[in-house]
């Protein structure tokens, strides 16, 4: 009897104790926010062009977390982004809808300098403070901080600013995808090898 | 010879034919003279070095000619004496065989050096000063990657170097270049070896030699006999590629560098045998690094033998030097047959890690033959002297599973091609690897960026926040000063109140009346308020209706003292001061009418805004609209009254220009009116038509009030109001030509959005032409008639006049704005009855002022403010158009041929609209 008694007691003691531990750890080791939210977010290229239908990056992986908003809606990203996206969530990876335009080459906005106005409605425009400039003076492009992300060409009363795609340099090139060869055996190359070998 | 210490052995490594012997026949020659030198300004890893001259300079031999950037990168100096003739993009040794900037030196055959004098005891300099001057000599690696050496010589300072491993192996078949040098100059070798001993203080010096180069041992052996140095020559066996740093390392001390570290991490330093001879040259000789050893070998070349060549010399001078059979050469491949590349220009220059050319014929470098499929024999791994699995690291890079690569130690890879050679499939496995290493690089370059940007967009987000805060925190700050001037303004008023009846004079009077007008807005105000809380509470059915109604009832009350005190005390001063009085009290009255009409205005938008959102209540705004414009009315005869009985000699001049001020302001009305008519039908508001007819009603007034003015001026026909009436009415057509330009926008922009409005707003845009053509009718007619009698004495008045004016216009305008902003600022905390009044007032001067000046500026440049704009805005306006016409390009190149037509149409529109804004600019601007 007794022996029941001190196996109920143990097993309680130990549930008690147990349960004080995950009680603990739940409120001090609590996580705000929803991490997920943030995985999302790094994969996204950051350019904050709104081609998605949302105001920004971090609002399109709240909504991508929160509403099921399908992953393929980020062009500047393309397919490498939906890959990382659909790994991450465990779904399957689409297509990107052209709807939202289509996966170009990288671009960097560049001002025509003696065309600007001086107007600062692209520095308003810009998600990234990658203008400089000020009223009613010349404004600039930085171009290592400019994303491409398109927004301050619109808003150019005097259309002075174009996107020029990157300069392919000496120390930005790449090595190409190796042609892959022709896959098949070497007697189907030379037919009179097995013919010869047959013979 | 006999090992000192013990070779250890690295995994993998293959045996290919090593092709060397053909090379070492002959000593090293010196390869003639080149014609012109191309000198890249990147030779290696790390940022361009920078051009210190410029095209047409003559440099000497050895002059430093382009200053390094950075701390990984390296000077460059001309290897020729002669002109610069260019510095400009040209085909430089890269795998892409891409342009890269290059300065180009044409020799003038003299070969003139430079002045140079070497060291004379380089061990009593410091450290840091020797290093210095290696580094100024554009000392980079030269076997391979071409990595500055200085940085190299610096690791001693944060790293412990035990070991010195001097790279002699030479290991790719073919090349011969540094076994040729230690056979000819094995002092120089053991000389810059001192050097770096000296800089780097190491525990143990190893010389690691591949046993097929015999002479070359025997040669170091004799040359360290004579030598004060302590170092092991290691013959280590033929193996490629036992020249790999990392693979030599294992050989020599069975240490292996961990993934992703170098050398110096576990205390070893490695030079190659090229580096220290050019090393010694620069610090015994004074010589900067401006030629190297380059084996000229392959089937096709005449003389197989090593020259050597100035830094930048054509492959094609080197080739037609050694006699190369062109028609037999196949490829011509720069570097060894492992790891170099082939190259199809001839006019890329030799650099300073160019250590081999191979004029290769068809039966020595075949064409790759076509890859097949993965048989998984395993014999690449079996070969990988990195110990990774290619065959893993291919089916992942195939695949693009970049990640998975990663996580098979991908960028450990040596890219030594062993994997390549030994493979029965011919897959080619480097490529695949260089590949994905490119593609992880790029993600990782992207990802760096993608981080940047979020920290760059969420510190703009943070700023923005921040900015709207320290507004809040201002406007609640200057709400609080606002208050307590109000305050120190009411006590001040108080006590003059009791001080002023005793006096009775006529100082004390205008500010009673200041006074009392205040008091009497502030009542009318708060009684406006109450009104609304009232309604709002009515609305929602909230308590407290009765006592709401009781203060509105208290508030009335007070509302109405204070008016009928106002009115009395503004009765009484007219009665007493018959002499000044009069003119003070048309000034009163003008402001009067103003601010009738204004709050008239007010009331107006009010009702619009009401229609547009479709609630509040709209009857009680129209009773009051009602009201006002009674009063409105009452005001304006009471001055223009007031007005009549004045002196009737200045009354006429002092009546046109009150009527033309009229006109302004209700012209002003018209143009609000119908922007608010526009936005309305552009929102598809129901309360369109109705604003409509306002702006209708509104243009006849305007009209009745031009009119009066045109009555009044036939009536005073004399000649001095003559000239008045002209500027008037060239005023009048520069207010009508801003405002037909206004419209032509608004129709323009609505045009684009496909509004519905935009047939309607033409019609409006013509109307208003027509009128602008008749008012410019009336200008040339009333002109003539003046032509007869020309006022020299108004061509100067004008002129200091118009500066005072636009003086006191802009002081105006600037005393309206910071009202506005006050009131604005406190419109959401309590209103401020008083400052709506002085608001109200100063518009109305401003009104005024603006007119007159507006008038005068007609009559000083009637060209161009005929225009409405000041050159700045027709600069503007005309960059605007010539966007405009782009914009429609555009639109036109892009749109389906259904759309052309009208697009069409547009353009040509917006090309007139562009040519004649440039035009007018031109004319301005001459």
């Amino acid at each position: 009897m007794s022996a029941v008694l001190i196996a109920v007691l143990v097993l309680l003691g130990l549930g008690l104790v147990f349960g004080i531990l995950l009680g603990y750890s739940s409120i001090r080791f609590k996580v705000e926010g929803n991490p997920l939210v943030d995985q999302v977010d790094s994969l996204l290229p950051q350019t904050q062009c709104g081609q998605c239908g949302h105001p920004g990056c971090r609002p399109y992986a709240e909504a991508i977390v929160n509403n099921d908003e399908a992953i393929n809606k980020c062009p500047p990203g393309g397919l490498s982004t939906i890959e990382a996206l659909a790994d991450l969530l465990d779904v399957e990876a689409i297509p990107l809808d052209a709807e939202h335009g289509e996966e170009q080459i990288k671009k960097v906005a560049y001002i025509r300098e003696d065309e600007c106005i001086g107007c600062t409605k692209c520095i308003q425009a810009c998600p990234v403070d990658a203008i400089l400039g000020a009223a009613k003076q010349m404004h600039t492009v930085i171009v290592s901080e400019c994303t491409g992300c398109d927004l301050c060409v619109e808003p150019c009363p005097v259309d002075c600013i174009d996107m020029l795609p990157i300069e392919t340099t000496l120390n930005g090139w790449q090595w190409p995808v190796p042609k892959s060869g022709v896959e098949l055996i070497a007697t189907d190359r030379h037919p009179g090898i097995a013919l010869e070998a047959d013979a | 010879m006999k090992n000192t210490v013990k070779v250890h052995s690295f995994h993998g490594g293959i045996h290919p034919p090593e092709n060397k012997k053909q090379s070492t026949g002959a000593p090293i020659s010196l390869a003639p003279l080149p014609s012109r030198v191309v000198l890249p300004l990147q030779q290696h890893i790390g940022l361009p070095a920078e051009p210190v001259v410029n095209v047409g300079d003559r440099v000497l031999k050895g002059q430093l000619v382009a200053e390094a950037v950075g701390r990984i990168s390296a000077n460059i100096h001309a290897s020729v004496s002669g002109t610069i003739i260019a510095i400009a993009p040209h085909p430089v040794p890269h795998m892409s065989g891409m342009e890269a900037g290059c300065l180009i030196i044409e020799s003038d055959g003299r070969d003139e050096w430079i002045e140079h004098q070497g060291l004379e005891d380089y061990t009593r300099l410091p450290k840091q000063e020797l290093i210095e001057y290696i580094r100024q000599a554009g000392i980079a690696g030269m076997g391979g990657a071409g990595f500055p050496t200085d940085v190299k010589l610096h690791l001693g300072d944060d790293h412990i170097v035990n070991t010195l491993i001097i790279n002699a192996a030479e290991c790719e078949p073919y090349i011969t270049a540094d076994d040729m040098l230690m056979r000819e100059r094995a002092n120089e070798v053991l000389g810059g070896i001192e050097i770096i001993a000296h800089l780097l203080k190491p525990l143990h010096i190893m010389v690691g030699i591949e046993d097929n180069k015999p002479q070359a041992i025997r040669a170091l052996h004799a040359a360290l006999d004579n030598s004060p140095l302590n170092l092991d020559i290691v013959i280590t066996p033929t193996k490629y590629p036992s020249g790999g740093e990392k693979q030599l390392i294992k050989l020599l001390t069975g240490v292996e560098v961990p993934s992703g570290r170098i050398p110096a991490d576990v205390g070893i330093v490695c030079q190659n045998i090229g580096t220290t001879t050019a090393i010694y040259r620069a610090v015994v000789h004074g010589e900067p690094l401006i030629s190297r050893i380059v084996t000229v070998t392959g089937q096709a070349a005449g003389h197989k033998q090593n020259y050597e060549v100035r830094i930048g010399t054509p492959f094609a001078d080197l080739l037609d030097h050694s006699e190369v059979r062109r028609e037999q050469m196949h490829r011509l491949v720069v570097g060894g047959p492992m790891m170099g590349i082939t190259v199809s220009n001839e006019q890329i220059p030799v650099i300073k890690t160019t250590n081999c050319l191979i004029a290769g014929s068809i039966e020595e470098m075949p064409p790759q033959p076509p890859a097949q499929a993965c048989i998984r024999c395993g014999m690449c791994e079996q070969v990988c002297p990195a110990e990774l699995l290619p065959q893993q690291l291919y089916w992942f890079a195939k695949g693009k599973e970049f990640d998975k690569a990663r996580h098979h130690n991908l960028f450990d890879c040596i890219e030594c091609g062993a994997c390549s050679y030994v493979c029965p499939s011919n897959i080619p496995l480097v490529q695949y690897y260089r590949f994905a290493k490119a593609e992880i690089r790029k993600e990782d370059e992207e990802q760096r960026k993608a981080d940047h940007a979020r920290i760059r967009f969420e510190a703009r987000l943070e700023r923005l926040e921040r900015e709207k805060i320290e507004k809040e925190e201002r406007r609640k700050q200057r709400a609080i000063e606002a208050a307590a001037a109000q305050a120190a303004k009411k006590d001040a008023a108080l006590s003059r109140a009791t001080t002023a009846p005793a006096s009775g004079t006529m100082a004390s009077g205008a500010p009673d009346l200041k006074q009392l007008k205040s008091n009497a807005a502030i009542a009318r105000t708060k009684l406006r308020k109450a009104e609304k809380a009232l309604a709002n509470a009515q609305e929602k059915g909230l308590e407290g209706i009765e006592t709401l109604q009781a203060t509105l009832q208290q508030l009335q009350l007070k509302s109405e003292q204070a008016e009928k005190a106002y009115t009395d005390a503004q009765n009484t001063p007219v009665q007493k001061h018959t002499q000044t009085a009069p003119e003070t009290d048309l000034k009163q009255l003008k402001n009067n009418a103003a601010i009738a009409r204004t709050k008239l205005k007010k009331a107006e938008k009010q009702l619009a805004a009401a229609h547009e959102s479709g609630d509040g209540d709209i009857d009680a705004l129209k009773a009051q609209i009602a009201e006002l414009q009674a009063k409105n009315i009452a005001a304006e005869k009471a001055y223009k009254e007031a007005e009549s009985g004045n002196n009737p000699a200045t009354a006429a001049d002092i009546d046109t220009a009150e009527l033309e001020a009229d006109i302004a302001a209700m012209q002003g009305k018209v143009d609000k009116a119908e922007s608010a008519w526009k936005a309305a039908v552009e929102s598809g508001s129901p309360a369109a038509d109705k604003m409509a007819a306002g702006v209708d009603k509104l243009k006849d007034k305007l009209k009745a009030l031009q009119d009066e003015l045109t009555n009044l001026r036939s009536s005073a026909s004399v000649t001095p109001p003559a000239t008045v009436d002209t500027s008037a009415l060239e005023s009048e057509i520069a207010v009508m030509q801003g405002k037909v330009d206004k419209a032509e926008n608004a129709w323009k922009a609505a045009v684009e959005s496909g509004s519905p409005a935009a047939d309607k707003m033409a019609a409006g845009v013509n109307k208003l032409k027509d009128k602008l053509k008749a008012l410019q009718d009336e200008l040339t007619q009333a002109k003539v008639s003046t032509a007869a009698k020309p006022a020299p004495m108004t061509k100067a008045e004008p002129a200091t006049s118009l500066k005072e004016m636009k003086q006191q216009v802009s002081i105006m305008r600037t005393k309206l704005k910071k009202a506005e902003k006050q009131l604005a600022e406190l419109a959401e905390g309590e209103a401020n009855p008083a400052l709506e009044a002085d608001i109200a007032e100063l518009k109305a001067r401003h009104d005024v002022a603006q007119a007159i000046f507006n008038a005068a500026e007609a009559e000083k440049a009637a060209d161009a403010a005929r225009q409405g704009i000041d050159l700045k805005q027709l600069k503007i306006d005309a960059a605007m158009a010539r966007a405009a016409v782009t914009k429609a390009e555009r639109a036109l190149s892009k749109a389906e041929a259904d759309h052309k037509q009208t697009l069409e149409e547009e353009l040509l529109a917006a090309r007139t609209e562009a040519e004649k804004l440039n035009s007018t600019l031109e004319r301005f601007s001459e």
